[in-house]
């Protein structure tokens, strides 16, 4: 029997802004309890929210960028609940008139076990409103007490709500992971998903193929992409298996404790609140006028898909490695940064020690390519000697390893550390000369079919060289005297 | 003194007749002597009191006097005075000192005003007697065993009882303009977006409106030019220029075109309130103006539909009372649910709770679509009613309560006659229209009957005119009970 896994996202994303969604309190992160909680924050009686432009304004670049539907009106419900990190006891949301209407997010999937290939999907996002956000019970601030800290109170977040498309964990973390590029790509998100500002909630339900959609269960407050897979995973295998004992799939909501790798259910349907949305009296319907939207779309970067498919038609780049780099804005613009530098000719080489090298170190040393200690101007300095030849492949890794730990510049490391090539071919043929005598023997064999010898030759050149010789001029040197 | 309008305490004040401390001073005397029996007070702080009347000095003797300057105001208990005591008339906020100014507060302290104290109010403006106040309920200063209306109830008893120059209230069905009628005053809310709602406690946010309480429409005339004004804290604040409301109060009626509602003249409407209403229009017409009969259909729905729009704001805007961060919190419980359900159980009286309930029912997942949005499509239709009305005519006139000033309690049990207390009020709070009472003679039981001016949007300067120019020829609204 053959199960479908049915998957649909809902992401909150913090937004950027300076201060709050409805008032002039900080958003920053860390503060001291309730040091960012101001009259509003704390919902003192008399007062009353004002929009904040900035959280529209990015509520808008994330439309466009989808390509959805910008709502020339939209409006501002309570959803009204009773928990002590919600002040006012109703958060302020959009219900039956989001912002941002109907939109899509072309995503590539990394099949994530077995020989698939990568493949391209694309997962239409339902809607996007903007709320705010509660802020946060400390258990145990003081003995036996619960502590409310309301500095989160108020931060404007941007909630984003996917059609169920997607139909595998490899799937879904492809969207979260595009979904998570794009918010930051565009400006309107940090995306840090320590801090919280990007969390997932993910609805999921199996059937037997053919059948119509079961019943999801929606796993909350994901920080982690690894957490999403395991989480989907565990969670689709506790659905299958329970309808194949002979169970049922009550609706409900669940918590994936990372520890166990389970998902355990929170309240079921019946807990579920009636929230009693309705328009919030206390501010006018949010009107997007033609004017801000020209504003907004003319601020409006490349976005990453169109960047992806400008690197595949115009450098020739593979579909991964176009992904690779457009995993972030700042990756991009590394790389266009050294391509324009060295040349569209040198996009390829680029293209590689980006993703290969120079992503290593940075994983390796925690990092972020903005945070990247060789500069695009470094590595250019490097590249362009790869290119004219001044340096061989393991050459270039000494000058990058120096470039990484020393700085610097590519010239001066090769000259200080003696790292030029010799493109010689006269001085490479008395080198190979000098060998093939020294070892009659071994050529002999060669010539007599033995032809794996031929590494030895390449071995001994290099040595004798110090590593200097050019690669490919040994390489047809050596092919030409062994022949004899 | 007590008996003077502001424009004469005011030319006083500036005489150097009476100085800001003399003036707040004998109120205070009167409010030591007198606020026991009205109760029309729930916090005085003399010292802060006088301490601002001092500064007024300074600021006359300096010459940079306002209108304003130096006079005692009575705020109503629901706007927030930095380090002032606000309860909002609840046990709920029995002890919340208030941390910051309401944007109306603000207007007359730059305006060199007093605050002469947080007078008393049906808990969380939800009431038509006075009776709802956690603090007990206001006298009628005319006869102490009537209500003096209500939610601003204390403001009117004050204002009647010469317990303050002039007052600050809030209407939300009629909460100005039905205890002005009762206590024989003259009160006026003004435009929905008029005066910004920025630390006014709020009850139903779509039909809240700060005005003022006074003696006379002149009175109120020179409050509300310190009252309104763009305020960028509060969304639904409108951003118009600064009018002044003084400049249109000599002008005269002549043609002045009054629309008479038919249904306001109708059934339930107590014979005396009918004529003394009649004499005030005959006085108008005797001052130039004619009156045209209107009618407004959908008003009888106004009382229903209010009973679910307001109640159902209610229900949203006082869930922050949940005794986790300020106000009322129970003794005892056992967990974080039992705190909230003792301390809103213990925290608010009988008529809050009441309003809660009905508003939460009617905004339920299956209720909401046959009463929050069929309530939302009659009030377009009452405003509608407004808009073809004003057609024909420039104000509409009529009483401003069914009756006058009923005995405390005599409505207690019956919540729905209450209701009816503000059956011509609140479809001027659903349509965002002004509307103002003025006194226009007395009842069979010799208290005060008001009459209801209505404007259309923005036209407080006519209203007032057409009460002015009534007042100077009458002499109504100089009555005094003490």
């Amino acid at each position: 029997m053959t199960w479908e896994t049915v998957i649909g996202l809902e992401v909150h994303t913090q937004l950027s802004t300076c201060s709050k969604i409805f008032s002039g309190a900080s958003t920053a992160y860390g503060a001291e309890p309730n040091t960012q909680a101001d009259a509003v924050s704390i919902a003192l009686p008399g007062v009353l929210p004002v929009l904040n432009k900035g959280a529209v304004e990015r509520a808008i670049r994330f439309g466009l960028a989808i390509g959805a539907h910008i709502a020339p009106r939209s409006v501002f419900a309570r959803k009204n609940y009773f928990y002590p990190d919600l002040p006012k006891g109703y958060q302020i949301s959009q219900f039956d008139l989001p912002v941002v209407g109907m939109g899509a997010l072309k995503i590539q999937v990394e099949p994530l076990s077995g020989n698939a290939k990568p493949y391209e999907k694309t997962v239409r996002i339902t809607r996007a409103h903007l709320e705010e956000d509660a802020g946060k019970s400390v258990h145990g601030a003081a003995q036996g007490m619960t502590g409310v800290d309301l500095n989160r109170a108020g931060t404007p977040l941007l909630e984003i709500v996917s059609e169920p498309d997607m139909c595998s964990p490899a799937e879904a973390v492809a969207y979260a992971k595009a979904l998570h590029t794009l918010v930051r790509w565009i400006g309107i998100s940090d995306g840090n998903m320590q801090e919280g500002s990007f969390r997932c909630d993910v609805n999921v339900s199996v059937r037997r193929k053919g059948e119509p959609l079961g019943t999801r269960r929606e796993i909350k407050n994901l920080n982690s992409f690894k957490f999403m897979q395991q989480a989907i995973d565990y969670e689709v295998q506790w659905q299958i298996d329970t309808i194949e004992s002979g169970g049922k799939i009550q609706q409900a909501t669940v918590l994936f404790n990372p520890d166990t790798g389970e998902t355990r259910a929170m309240r079921s349907k019946e807990d579920a609140h009636d929230y009693r949305y309705f328009p919030d009296p206390d501010l006018l319907p949010l009107a997007i006028t033609p004017e801000m939207m020209v504003e907004v779309r003319s601020a409006m970067p490349e976005l990453p898909e169109a960047r992806r498919m400008r690197y595949i038609e115009q450098y020739g780049l593979t579909s991964y490695d176009a992904s690779a780099l457009t995993s972030s804005r700042e990756m991009a613009d590394y790389f266009d940064s050294c391509v324009s530098l060295a040349g569209p000719a040198n996009a390829k080489l680029a293209a590689n020690w980006i993703i290969g090298e120079v992503s290593a170190q940075l994983n390796r040393d925690n990092l972020d390519i903005a945070q990247c200690p060789v500069s695009p101007q470094q590595l250019h300095g490097m590249l362009i000697r790869i290119a004219d030849n001044t340096i061989s492949n393991s050459g270039a890794k000494e000058v990058f390893r120096t470039l990484w730990s020393e700085g610097g510049d590519a010239d001066a490391i090769i000259e200080a550390k003696g790292l030029k090539q010799v493109s010689d071919s006269s001085a490479i043929e008395l080198l190979v000369d000098g060998i093939l005598a020294d070892n009659a023997d071994k050529v002999a064999e060669y010539r007599s079919g033995k032809e794996k010898l031929f590494g030895f030759f390449v071995g001994l050149a290099m040595k004798a060289s110090k590593g200097k010789a050019n690669p490919t001029q040994l390489n047809e040197i050596l092919q030409k005297k062994l022949a004899g | 003194m007590l008996n003077s309008s502001l424009k004469q305490m005011a030319a006083a004040l500036r005489a150097n007749e009476i100085s800001s401390v003399e003036l707040t001073g004998l109120y205070l005397e009167r409010i030591a002597a007198h606020n026991p029996s009205y109760n029309a007070y729930i916090t005085v702080n003399p010292e802060m009191s006088l301490q601002q009347a001092r500064l007024a000095d300074e600021m006359l003797a300096r010459g940079q006097a306002q209108p304003l300057t130096g006079i005692p105001i009575g705020q109503k208990d629901i706007f927030c005075a930095k380090g002032w005591r606000t309860t909002c008339g609840s046990k709920m906020l029995a002890d919340f000192i208030a941390p910051y100014d309401a944007h109306v507060i603000e207007q007359f302290n730059a305006a060199g005003a007093i605050n002469l104290g947080k007078t008393n109010m049906d808990e969380f403006a939800m009431g038509s007697s006075n009776e709802t106040s956690y603090f007990g309920p206001v006298k009628n200063p005319w006869d102490q065993t009537r209500v003096p209306g209500g939610s601003s109830g204390g403001a009117a008893s004050a204002v009647a009882a010469r317990l303050c120059a002039a007052a600050t209230g809030t209407d939300t069905g009629g909460s100005i303009r039905q205890p002005a009628a009762l206590c024989g005053i003259t009160g006026i809310k003004p435009t929905y977006g008029t005066v910004s709602r920025y630390g006014m406690i709020a009850f139903a946010s779509s039909l809240d409106q700060a005005g003022p309480m006074a003696r006379s429409a002149e009175d109120c005339a020179l409050l509300l030019n310190a009252m309104t004004g763009f305020d960028e804290r509060d969304s639904t604040s409108l951003q118009r220029e600064k009018e002044d409301y003084v400049r249109d109060l000599d002008l005269p009626l002549k043609g002045l075109r009054i629309g008479l509602p038919r249904e306001f003249f109708a059934e339930g409407l107590s014979p005396d309130v009918a004529a003394r209403v009649e004499d005030a229009l005959s006085e108008y017409r005797r001052l130039g103006a004619v009156t045209v009969d209107i009618s407004l259909p959908n008003s009888k729905l106004a009382v229903p539909v209010y009973y679910v729009l307001a109640p159902a704001e209610a229900s949203s805007n006082l869930s922050r009372y949940d005794g986790v961060r300020y106000g009322y919190r129970a003794p005892e419980y056992a967990d974080i649910t039992e705190m909230y359900e003792k301390s809103r159980s213990q925290g608010f009286g009988n008529e809050v709770k009441r309003r809660i309930m009905i508003g939460t029912y009617v905004l339920s997942h299956g209720y909401y679509d046959a009463y929050y949005l069929q309530a939302q499509k009659i009030r377009r239709l009452i405003a509608q009613d407004f808009a073809e009305a004003f057609k024909q005519c420039d104000v509409i006139m009529g009483p401003t309560s069914p009756s006058t000033a009923f005995r405390l309690g005599e409505k207690g049990d019956d919540p729905v006659q209450m209701y009816l207390s503000d059956i011509y009020t609140i479809a001027v709070n659903l349509a965002g229209l002004p509307g103002m009472s003025i006194p226009c003679g007395f009842g069979d039981n010799g208290m005060p009957v008001g009459m209801q001016i209505i404007g259309d949007y923005f036209s407080e300067a006519r209203m007032l005119n057409a009460a002015h120019q009534y007042q100077l020829a009458t002499d109504w609204h100089s009555r005094s009970p003490v």
